[in-house]
This record gives structure tokens, C-alpha cells and sequence, in this order.
């Protein structure tokens, strides 16, 4: 196996984009991150995307993005894991030049949602749980959530309020990221108002759905100068769950959290505490502190010790969502993956802005797919 | 609901009909086919008493499409008492709150119609508070 680097990255602000189509959206990102990497070719292209089948009738993005954004006869192929179809595509990227199989391969994900109803975004959500047994029964993807939560706070007993730090934080980061859906700090008032929907997840628990596309380029570390500060990628790994939460042996434990983490965390040859910051995947506040335990920063149930305490602030032991997260920098689903993994690459290059962290030589992300049934951890580092 | 969907599940739907393992003996629902606890084949039959405890609940106000008639409606995770965890709305609640720990048994109702008039009604489980016996 090759040692792979990323040298580009791109993406779109995540907003309600009216005026511009999947496409758009997709090769606005795609171009923005070869231009950022200095290529015109590459050997292949892995579109991350969930939902463009039944939100814009439209699939097959593979040869669809690759020919709108003057890569026509590319290999390309589009990648779906639910939620966790961006960090799926960058995984796939990364095997194709790790393997030797290809020397540039472009991880882009893209999700254009605004072009359907909110009840049916809702319903799409929805797909990413079992079509029989959850969704059939009526479930929405928030109310999986909300099952998790309410039975959390039952088992370790913690309030609502313990929870508010999370997308207080977001927020904060948020307002200093330019790309980012909602640019406007939260306080705990803010948080105690919002309006529940589903108990015990409230608005502001819940990340924001949005139209966006985020792309990244990958190529082997030995091709790309040693003069300049170069981001390699040090640990890459997935891991899967049942797809229900009513099959999983600990349903308040994200086991394909811990999996992909351990295994990223030996491939990259460091443990948690090495780890400098960390872009996860809060979708819902419960998410955070579920991916904080699994990963190894918090003990079980302890989560959202983590946030009440200050750590996960900038500053703080393990600073999260630096530049937003998915509560306030936007989830725009198949492609909030990738997003992450751009995020992670601003902050190693030393170019967040004003969300740059002191410091910031390792950064981990982590996608989490359907309500913890596909999760994919990367970690990366600037050399 | 597509017909043979909805028709394939029948059993599961009407009657809680799920699989135990005859190695070792782990009650399975919804039906896996392989068992989740030894890895080995389980395809025999086994049906459910239907009566469980809340492991977790909320309340659904936003409703995918299909299913706003009944919004706003609770759903729990109910752990039956043979072991697995199932995911089911909670019916006939009246006025008592819902709590985790709350003994319930599934009932059969109408889940969601299908378009309009013509379409089917979608039949399924559903869990509601066990009836105090009187006295």
C-alpha cells in the first residue's frame, strides 16, 4: 500500500441553493478542488451522494458529474452509505491510490435537497433506517434518534441542558465559517426555548438540512513536493452495524464507531490523546456523545461530561465541529462527509480563519451513517 | 405499500411471527434468518406472546408522508419477553403518561391508507398499556 495525500479541496457554501441544480452545485465543488490541487485529469472519480434518485430523479451521478465538469470518459461511479455516503466516497478514493490502481482519484459528494418537500425529505431520511420494521412502522429518522436519547438520559441520567454545549459550540464555530448554513451564535436561553421535536431532541438538537457538495483530491504522498506543508492521510477504516437500532446488542453504544475508530487508530500507529481535534458527526446532540464514548475520549455514558466541562471547545483537550459541524455548518446528507474531511484539511493547512486552532497537526473525522449503522473514521495528518 | 411487500409480511405484521435458533435458542424478531447471538442458521418459526416493557419512546408530530393521519403519535422500542427489541407505535394511551419500564401487548390496527380511497389499508402491530384485570 501507498502512502496517500490530499492536495485539493473544494466545496459550496451549504444553503438553500434555488438557483442552482445537483449538477452545479456538484461540479462548483469538483472544480474548485482541482483547481486547489492544480490538475486538470484524473484516473477516477467517486460521487458520494444518498438521496438524488428520489429528490432530483436523477442517478447515475458517476458519469453525470464526471462529464459536467469536463472529466467525460473519467471512470466514475457514485457511492451510497446514507449519511455517511461522503466519507464512503473519500474511502473509496483513497483505496483506488493507496492500491496503485489509480494516481489521482477525486472523492466529491454532493446533495441537492431543497428541490423536494420537507415531508419528503422526511420520508427519504427515513430510507436510511429498515424499510419494514422502523420506517414501516411509521419512524421518522429524528425519532430513531429521539428513542436513543430518551433512553440514554434514563440509563446515565442526564438532563437536557447537559446536552446544550454541543450545538452551543457549533454555533460559536459556525459564525466564523463563511460556508457554514447558520452563521449566528445560540446560548443556553436559545437552546431551552427551541421547540421540541421530538422528546426529547429539540430544534436545536437536530442539524439542519441544506443543499450543498464538497470534493477533495488524492494522490500518492511520494508525487507531491516535500517543500510544502503536505496532509497525508494516516488511518482510514469502516465499520458497519444492523441497520435497525432494535437489532444492535447495546443500542446506546456505537459499536461501528468503535470499530472504524480502533482501526484507524492502528493504521495511523497513535492513540485517541493524539488526537488534536475532532469533526464529528453531530446530526443530533446524542450523536456527539455517543461518537465521543465509542471513539475513545469518554467513558461510556460519560459523553457529555466532555461538553458541560469545556473540552470540546476551542482550546479545550478535544476541540469538535470547528468550523460548524453538522448542527450549524449544515448537513447536507451524502455530502456532509466530505465536508468534514475539507474542514479537517483547512484547519492542518493552517487556513480555518478564525476558527484556526493553535494547534492542529492530527485531525480526526468521523461519518456516521443511518443511526449508527455505517461509520467511517479518517485521520489525518500535516507533515 | 406495495402488495407484495406488505402481503410477504404478512405473518410478522398480524401475528409477531419471528424465528428461534435451534442451536441455541435465542428468540429472533424481525426474522434474520441467521442467528445474531451464534452465527448459525435459524429459520425455525416462533411466535411472540406480544407482551413486552417500554425500553424507550417519543412522540412523533412531524409524520413522513403516508403516515400524517395519526400524527401526532407515540412510538417506543418495546423489549418483549422473550428478548428482542422491537420498534412499534404505542396505541390507546388516553390520559396515562408513558414511561420507560411501562408493561404493554401488541394489538393489531391500521398503520397508514394507501392512496386514497382505492389504495390499501396497511395493517400491522402496534403496543398499548396492558389493561388492568377487573376486579
Amino acid at each position: 500500500m501507498r502512502d496517500v495525500a490530499v492536495i485539493g479541496i473544494g466545496q459550496t457554501p451549504v444553503a438553500e441553493h434555488w438557483d442552482k441544480s445537483l449538477k452545479e452545485l456538484a461540479g462548483e465543488a469538483v472544480i474548485a478542488a482541482m483547481r486547489d490541487a492544480g490538475r486538470e485529469y484524473a484516473d477516477g472519480m467517486f460521487m458520494g451522494n444518498m438521496m438524488s434518485g428520489s429528490a432530483n430523479h436523477q442517478q447515475h451521478l458517476g458519469a453525470y458529474i464526471a462529464d459536467w465538469v469536463g472529466l467525460r470518459f473519467t471512470e466514475a461511479a457514485k457511492i451510497e452509505s446514507a449519511c455517511s455516503s461522503g466519507a464512503a466516497s473519500f474511502r473509496a478514493a483513497f483505496i483506488a491510490v493507496a492500491s496503485g490502481e489509480m494516481d489521482c482519484a477525486i472523492a466529491a459528494a454532493v446533495e441537492k435537497m431543497t428541490d423536494s418537500t420537507s415531508d419528503e425529505i422526511t420520508t427519504q431520511l427515513a430510507t436510511a433506517a429498515d424499510a419494514d420494521y422502523e420506517a414501516g412502522m411509521g419512524l421518522s429518522f429524528v425519532a430513531l434518534n429521539a428513542l436513543i436519547m430518551q433512553r440514554y438520559m434514563h440509563e446515565y441520567g442526564w438532563g437536557k441542558e447537559h446536552f446544550a454545549p454541543f450545538p452551543i459550540n457549533a454555533h460559536a464555530n459556525a459564525a466564523h465559517n463563511p460556508n457554514a448554513r447558520f452563521q449566528e451564535p445560540i446560548n443556553l436561553a436559545t437552546y431551552e426555548k427551541a421547540g421540541m421535536i421530538c422528546p426529547p431532541i429539540n430544534l436545536m438538537d437536530a442539524s439542519p438540512m441544506g443543499d450543498g457538495a464538497a470534493a477533495l483530491v488524492l494522490v500518492p504522498l511520494d508525487s507531491v513536493s516535500s517543500t510544502a506543508k503536505r496532509i497525508r492521510i494516516i488511518g482510514s477504516a469502516g465499520a458497519t452495524d444492523s441497520i435497525a437500532i432494535h437489532h444492535r446488542k447495546e443500542p446506546l453504544f456505537l459499536q461501528a464507531a468503535y470499530l472504524s475508530s480502533q482501526k484507524a487508530y492502528k493504521m495511523a500507529g497513535i492513540t485517541p490523546s493524539e488526537i488534536d481535534f475532532f469533526e464529528l458527526h453531530d446530526a443530533f446532540s446524542i450523536m456527539s456523545a455517543l461518537s465521543l464514548e465509542a471513539s475513545g475520549f469518554a467513558e461510556r455514558g460519560q459523553g457529555p461530561r466532555m461538553a458541560v466541562e469545556g473540552e470540546i471547545f476551542p482550546g479545550g483537550r478535544l476541540p469538535v465541529s470547528t468550523r460548524g459541524g453538522l448542527k450549524a455548518r449544515g448537513h447536507p446528507v451524502g455530502a456532509t462527509g466530505l465536508y468534514q474531511l475539507v474542514e479537517v484539511v483547512q484547519q492542518l493547512r493552517g487556513e480555518a480563519g478564525k476558527n484556526q486552532l493553535d494547534r492542529a497537526r492530527i485531525g480526526m473525522a468521523q461519518n456516521i451513517g443511518g443511526s449508527g449503522s455505517n461509520i467511517i473514521t479518517h485521520i489525518l495528518q500535516a507533515i | 405499500m406495495e402488495v407484495p411487500r406488505y402481503w410477504r409480511n404478512r405473518n410478522q405484521r398480524y401475528a409477531l411471527v419471528g424465528e428461534v435458533c435451534p442451536h441455541c435458542e435465542v428468540k429472533i424478531f424481525p426474522p434474520r434468518d441467521v442467528c445474531p447471538a451464534c452465527g448459525q442458521d435459524a429459520k425455525t418459526k416462533f411466535s411472540f406472546s406480544g407482551r413486552g416493557e417500554v425500553y424507550s419512546y417519543t412522540t412523533i408530530s412531524d409524520a413522513p408522508a403516508g403516515y400524517e393521519e395519526n400524527a401526532p403519535y407515540t412510538v417506543a422500542l418495546v423489549k418483549l419477553e422473550e428478548g428482542p427489541v422491537v420498534t412499534a407505535q404505542l396505541t390507546d394511551l388516553g390520559q396515562e403518561p408513558v414511561s420507560i419500564g411501562m408493561p404493554v401487548e401488541m394489538v393489531t390496527r391500521r398503520i397508514r391508507q394507501d392512496g386514497g380511497k382505492e389504495g390499501i389499508l396497511v395493517y400491522g402491530y402496534k403496543f398499548r398499556p396492558v389493561m388492568a384485570v377487573a376486579r
